[in-house]
């Protein structure tokens, strides 16, 4: 339990996903205008990574780890250089799904999170994700936390960084500052703040 | 957009509709392989080709992709170049392959690629579409090496792995800025690319409504 505690602090703080590895940065910066799209955003992709991390787990492990395919007959095949396709492909899938299903079952959820939806087949953050699962050999288990906790990790920082934005439009920023370029800075100061995580075990 | 030229499609892209400075596109991966020059080099050429060539095979297609999947279709042609440039790499600089690990695959995602598919490719013919793709691809290449340039030689005190300034613990004078190589330097240095680009074009300014702003709508020269 503590490892898990531990892994989910890791992903939320720590190496967080936005502010220390720069995921899903288009994103970050064009709906953080706003806290109630950053909300809606934010909470999609909580939900999109809480599903394809482990998603893809099981599908790395059944299929691209050395000797994954004996039960096809096929032990020495080895098809890892397929990865990216099928990371990919499975977030482009699972996003469609989750789309129509909530459409078909909460309305409500749909209207909130519909128009993002699209969007985050393309964010970065969640085939980073899956990428550091691979990368990292994560169990089932720890896919999950892994992949919930970086979403809570990116959420929190396009909520905080979208309620800076929304204050920051009452002060006079300098020309060819304004928009992306004081964005740019007001996300570097928030990631000095998040280093102050770095190191922090439980 | 049929009467773009070439050399527009070319010139464009670099300063006047940079990818990362004003379409906010590939920012991500900007950041993250921006601490040596060496890698960001790599980084550059791998992603220059892979928009190149998307644009190209999207534009080829672009009339036989029904619309309605035409994302998953893009993300496909993708994701097959990237594994080809991953290949590549692997095979011939592994360590800075290494290096870049997951970021390589990530410019399947790279927002760059697949706006520039979108938003280009779909709608113009293959030439001009490699060209643009190629183009953009340099535009995100001049950010990345010179913030690259700029967190290496003042973090670590070198150029391409070439001592510069010679740092205290070879026995030298300089005490190197650790916070180069950390996170929030490539924020600031963005945002300061940004700021000289835009005071050098005035017209990519964004405007924002602010209070300040306001204030100022007397002087209505300064407002458009």
């Amino acid at each position: 339990m503590e490892h898990y505690l531990s892994l989910a602090t890791k992903a939320i703080f720590v190496e967080n996903m936005a502010l220390a590895f720069f995921l899903g940065m288009c994103s970050f910066i064009a709906v953080s205008k706003k806290v109630e799209t950053a909300i809606g955003l934010g909470v999609a992709v909580v939900f999109v990574l809480g599903i394809t991390v482990p998603l893809n787990q099981m599908l790395v492990t059944a299929l691209l780890k050395p000797g994954a395919l004996e039960w096809a007959r096929l032990p020495n095949v080895d098809v890892s250089f397929l990865s990216y396709l099928l990371l990919i492909g499975t977030i482009a899938a699972a996003v469609q799904i989750v789309e129509m299903v909530l459409d078909r079952y909460s309305p409500e959820l749909y209207n909130a999170l519909g128009v993002f939806l699209p969007l985050i087949a393309v964010n970065c953050a969640i085939l980073g994700a899956s990428l550091f699962m691979q990368e990292r050999d994560y169990s089932l288990a720890e896919a999950t936390v892994f992949g919930a906790g970086s979403g809570i990790g990116w959420m929190l920082a396009v909520v905080v960084l979208a309620a800076v934005r929304e204050k920051l439009r009452y002060s006079n920023v300098p020309g060819p500052l304004r928009g992306l370029g004081i964005t740019f800075i007001t996300v570097g100061l928030m990631s000095v703040g998040f280093m102050a995580f770095a190191g922090i075990q439980l | 957009m049929a009467e773009v030229s070439t050399r527009e499609a070319f010139i464009d892209p670099l300063f006047n509709n940079n990818p990362i400075a004003l379409q906010v596109l590939g920012i991500c991966s900007a950041l993250a392989v921006t601490t040596k020059m060496s890698t960001a080099l790599v980084m550059c050429l791998a992603v220059t080709s892979v928009t190149g060539l998307s644009n190209l095979s999207i534009s080829l297609i672009r009339d036989k992709i029904p619309a309605s999947i035409r994302i998953i279709v893009q993300l496909t042609i993708i994701a097959s170049l990237v594994i080809v440039t991953d290949q590549v790499l692997r095979a011939f600089v592994y360590e800075i392959a290494k290096e870049l690990s997951v970021f390589v695959g990530l410019i399947i995602t790279n927002c760059i690629v697949m706006g520039r598919a979108e938003a280009f490719a779909m709608q113009n013919p293959p030439k001009l579409s490699f060209i643009d793709g190629i183009a953009n691809g340099l535009g995100y290449s001049i950010v990345l090496m010179s913030v690259a340039f700029v967190r290496e030689l003042f973090g670590s005190g070198s150029v391409f792995g070439f001592t510069i300034l010679n740092p205290v613990n070879q026995g030298g004078w300089y005490v190197p800025n650790g916070l180069m190589l950390l996170a929030p330097a490539a924020f600031f240095l963005i945002g300061c690319f940004i700021w000289a680009l835009r005071s050098w074009k005035p017209e990519q300014i964004e405007e924002e409504f602010h209070v300040g702003a306001l204030l100022e709508l007397g002087n209505e020269g300064h407002l458009r």
